[in-house]
């Protein structure tokens, strides 16, 4: 083995470590936040969004590691898809927690939703009413 | 049929995008299996028809690749500043929901900015209003409103990016109106 390839090979072997090193602390990120924030919505923060960096930096460990081209395509369809799906569940997870009342107002600082959530509600509520005379 | 047929063209994306996903699965970029995987394609977005997504028939690579590079730089720095609440404020994190006008009234735009604002850490879109194309977006650590204002620019600042990209011709003349003023 000449010199060259081993040198290639350390410095290849150094990033994906380092990839994969980061790419579970960003796990462990989302671990703490799921324990240490208050309502779901916070949590919702913590459980999504660093996997969209952790994922992408084990991806990149994993193409590195393998060393064959044809894997980077198969990564790269798995990580947008996980961008694609991602915020459909965060949107739909903190839609509901938000009407279910799963949050702490008082640690909210503003709350532009409230007053059309109340007017959709009362309107509901008036189109109910008028229904059942 | 009442379906309006729609033009290959219009189509053109969402084949290409699933030729590259049975190649990308089987590994195999050789021309037999791609032929066979566009037929697939064909064969599949025949059978189980979806409502055309309504692209604006602009793209500029150019605007693309800049915007996806600040997307992914974003996306680090911002996990690392979530990381450092979760560890640091914790149960004390103060939060807004923030109202948030866009300009574009277009589905895809709409959808588009709040992907990227849903991707970027500390930010979750909860509520879509269709009708003014309002965003109701749930900030992590939005303290005041000095902060209401930062996050707000921030995504207004993402639809401008999308509409650089993809928007449509009125769109783009629109916001170099506003960026002229």
């Amino acid at each position: 083995m000449n010199p060259d390839a081993s040198a290639v090979d350390t410095a290849v072997d150094v990033v994906s470590a380092v990839f994969m090193i980061v790419g579970a602390v960003m796990s462990l990120a989302a671990a703490i936040g799921l324990l240490r924030f208050p309502d779901l919505m916070s949590r919702m923060h913590a459980a999504t969004k660093p996997q969209v960096l952790g994922l992408f930096l084990l991806l990149a460990a994993v193409g590195l590691q393998l060393r064959t081209w044809w894997v980077w395509p198969v990564l790269l369809v798995a990580w947008i898809f996980q961008l694609l799906t991602v915020p459909v569940s965060a949107h739909m997870v903190g839609r509901a927690g938000y009407r279910t009342k799963h949050l702490h107002r008082e640690l909210l600082s503003t709350d532009e939703l409230e007053a059309v959530v109340l007017k959709a509600a009362e309107a509901a509520r008036e189109q109910d009413s008028d229904g059942g005379r | 049929m009442s379906r309006r047929r729609i033009s290959l063209r219009q189509e053109l994306p969402l084949l290409v995008w699933l030729v590259i996903v049975w190649g990308a699965l089987w590994q195999d970029f050789t021309p037999g299996n791609l032929l066979f995987g566009a037929l697939l394609a064909v064969a599949v977005a025949r059978l189980f028809y979806l409502p055309p997504v309504e692209l604006s028939g602009r793209f500029s690579v150019l605007r693309a690749i800049p915007f996806a590079v600040q997307f992914l730089g974003r996306v680090v720095a911002a996990s690392f500043q979530v990381f450092y609440l979760a560890v640091a404020q914790g149960p004390r994190v103060t939060n807004a929901v923030v109202a948030v006008p866009l300009r574009s009234h277009s589905d895809l735009m709409v959808t588009a900015t709040g992907h990227v604002i849903s991707l970027i850490p500390g930010s979750l879109v909860v509520e879509v209003d269709r009708s003014t194309s309002t965003l109701y977006i749930h900030g992590l650590n939005v303290r005041n409103a000095d902060d209401v204002r930062k996050l707000r620019k921030e995504v207004r600042d993402t639809e401008a990016g999308l509409i650089r990209v993809m928007g449509t011709k009125e769109e783009l003349e629109a916001l170099n109106l506003e960026a002229a003023t």
